[in-house]
């Protein structure tokens, strides 16, 4: 990996800047250690370490091609039929990435929303109750229970709940978002990561998802990979910096935006480049 | 040097020409096997048994047999093509030994169904003395039918989007659980429709047929449902000529004095039931998909 010249040249500016987040309220809850990604031979992600605090919002941002969304995929073992992931993931004190662990099993704790939205032609009921189902849960009274609480969480439920029995499909492209969030916290999960979740979405959707979010933080740590600057910035206490397959500053939201250490970052997030 | 509005204009009277070409051809032959079958046609015609010297035989025994054995042959290659598919797309990595095996089921499907058909006849009837039966010619069939119905069900799996199987396995399902609860629900109208119209194709085969199932339709006693005996309608192991395989005979090699006009017959019969598969494919799958999407 390389850095143009004038970044190096500039004395003042750091190439990398990374502080952890550490905040005894918030202790960390999953951490990457030596993580590197590969797409066969090319190596996707180099330098990736990072700490996540709990019930907090941590934003990777960075430009296209940067690695954010290859990071963010390798955290749940999503890649792992795509791409080759090498280093330790820790979740409460498990390594897991490695071939013991039980990733159908390690995937319901650690949930993914997609950039598309990507509801199954089932009815809204079933997109939710049905993987429920599949590990056990059958009393009627309890999956609605389960089915409410996530529509409510994922502030769905006004829209929808008289419109349960019907197919998720007819939904818009916000309300299918929204229950795809739901559907994921329907299992119950510790972490929610997000790939773009508003970058198929109009800005009023764009902003209830955001609010859902906020809501969901005290349940939930959340990560989210955005193209959004303002989004960003709106709704994280933490911000990762990704660039070439490395994360080059890592530090709270505010710092970020507002006193960024390193040039590229600086650049990015003041509309330079990306 | 024509202009480019010109050269547009002949260009689309060309295609046009050639649209209305085989338009023309398709609707000529239809019309002329409907006008010349669709007279012949009675409850008789359909129900009664063939004669073979006499005229007023029916072709009741050959339609019967034509649908038991493409409910047979489905029976034994629908499981076999579908779990083909579901491995081929869902599973298997793109490497050399996926691509020998599209490649050999793409070479299967283009073989002349009368090589099928003599293979049908050296291994089964003649290797395994399954003899002239409803088996072998299923055994047939399904040699017949794999390759596309493979294909059409892949076809099918590439349709649901990659979204989709990223959903299952981020709620934690295994690719299986993924597979069935997920991807096949969602598949089912376009695999329907790739099934039922490859159920037409084999409704028409005869020359795989000659060979395997026989060219004779013994009579048959539809009040004996026990598949051990000979005339039951059910015993998989008679011979039992189709209505395809009717025709074929009928013009190559028919006495009756009658056989000109029970092949019409026969015919519009065929013509008629394929274009009922074709219809209730496309009706089935608007409507499975409706139910699936719209609720």
């Amino acid at each position: 990996m390389f850095l143009s010249n004038d970044v190096q040249g500039n004395t003042e500016m750091l190439e990398r800047h990374i502080v952890q987040p550490a905040d005894a309220d918030h202790p960390t809850i999953l951490s990457t250690e030596d993580l590197h990604v590969y797409y066969g031979k090319k190596e996707a992600i180099s330098e990736g370490d990072l700490r996540f605090a709990s019930n907090q919002i941590t934003a990777l941002i960075g430009p296209s091609g940067s690695g954010k969304s290859t990071f963010l995929r390798s955290l749940n073992r999503m890649n792992d039929r795509i791409a080759t992931v090498t280093g330790r993931i820790m979740y409460r004190g498990v390594d897991i990435n490695q071939p013991s662990i039980d990733v159908y099993e390690m995937r319901r704790r650690v949930g993914m929303v997609f950039q598309r939205p990507n509801p199954f032609a089932k009815s809204i009921y079933d997109n939710i109750a049905f993987a429920l189902r599949l590990r056990g849960t059958t009393d009627k009274h309890e999956l609605d229970e389960i089915v409410e609480t996530s529509l409510k969480q994922a502030a769905l439920w006004n829209q929808v709940k008289d419109d349960l029995n019907k197919s998720a499909l007819a939904l818009s492209g916000g309300q299918a978002q929204r229950l795809c969030i739901a559907r994921a916290i329907a299992v119950k999960p510790d972490i929610l990561l997000l790939d773009e979740p508003a970058s198929a979405l109009d800005p009023v959707s764009t902003s209830q998802l955001e609010d859902t979010l906020l809501e969901l933080k005290q349940n939930y740590s959340i990560i989210i990979v955005t193209h959004n600057m303002q989004q960003a910035g709106r709704i994280s206490e933490y911000t990762a910096f990704f660039n070439q397959g490395r994360v080059l500053e890592y530090d709270t939201t505010s710092h970020i935006f507002t006193n960024p250490q390193v040039q590229i970052t600086s650049d990015y997030v003041s509309g330079n480049f990306g | 040097m024509m202009n480019p509005k010109t050269q547009n204009k002949v260009a689309i009277g060309t295609l046009y020409g050639v649209a209305g070409l085989v338009v023309l051809i398709l609707l000529a032959l239809l019309g002329y096997i409907l006008v010349s079958g669709l007279p012949q046609l009675s409850w008789h015609f359909l129900t009664a048994p063939a004669k073979a010297f006499l005229k007023g035989g029916g072709v009741g025994v050959q339609l019967y047999n034509s649908f038991y054995l493409l409910i047979l042959a489905m029976l034994i290659s629908f499981p076999i093509a579908l779990g083909a598919a579901i491995y081929l797309y869902e599973y298997a990595k793109d490497n050399w030994v996926t691509t020998t095996i599209r490649t050999a089921i793409e070479i299967l499907s283009s073989l002349p169904s009368v090589v099928v058909g003599l293979f049908g006849f050296l291994f089964f009837v003649v290797k395994l003395r399954l003899g002239f039966s409803i088996l072998s010619g299923a055994f047939a069939l399904t040699f017949f039918n794999l390759p596309l119905l493979t294909r059409s069900i892949e076809d099918s799996l590439r349709t649901i989007d990659t979204t989709q199987r990223e959903g299952g396995l981020a709620l934690g399902l295994s690719r299986w659980e993924t597979v069935t609860r997920v991807i096949l629900p969602a598949a089912v109208p376009s695999i329907l429709t790739g099934v039922i119209l490859s159920a037409g194709r084999v409704f028409g085969e005869a020359a795989a047929l000659i060979y395997t199932a026989g060219q004779s339709a013994p009579a048959l006693d539809f009040t004996d449902w026990n598949p051990f005996n000979i005339s039951s309608p059910l015993n998989p192991m008679r011979p039992a000529e189709t209505l395809a395989v009717h025709i074929w005979k009928i013009n190559s090699e028919g006495i009756m004095p009658d056989a000109k006009a029970i092949s019409s017959g026969s015919s519009a019969v065929l013509v008629l039931a394929i274009l009922l598969f074709n219809f209730a494919a496309r009706y089935l799958g608007k409507r499975l998909y409706k139910r699936l999407t719209s609720a």
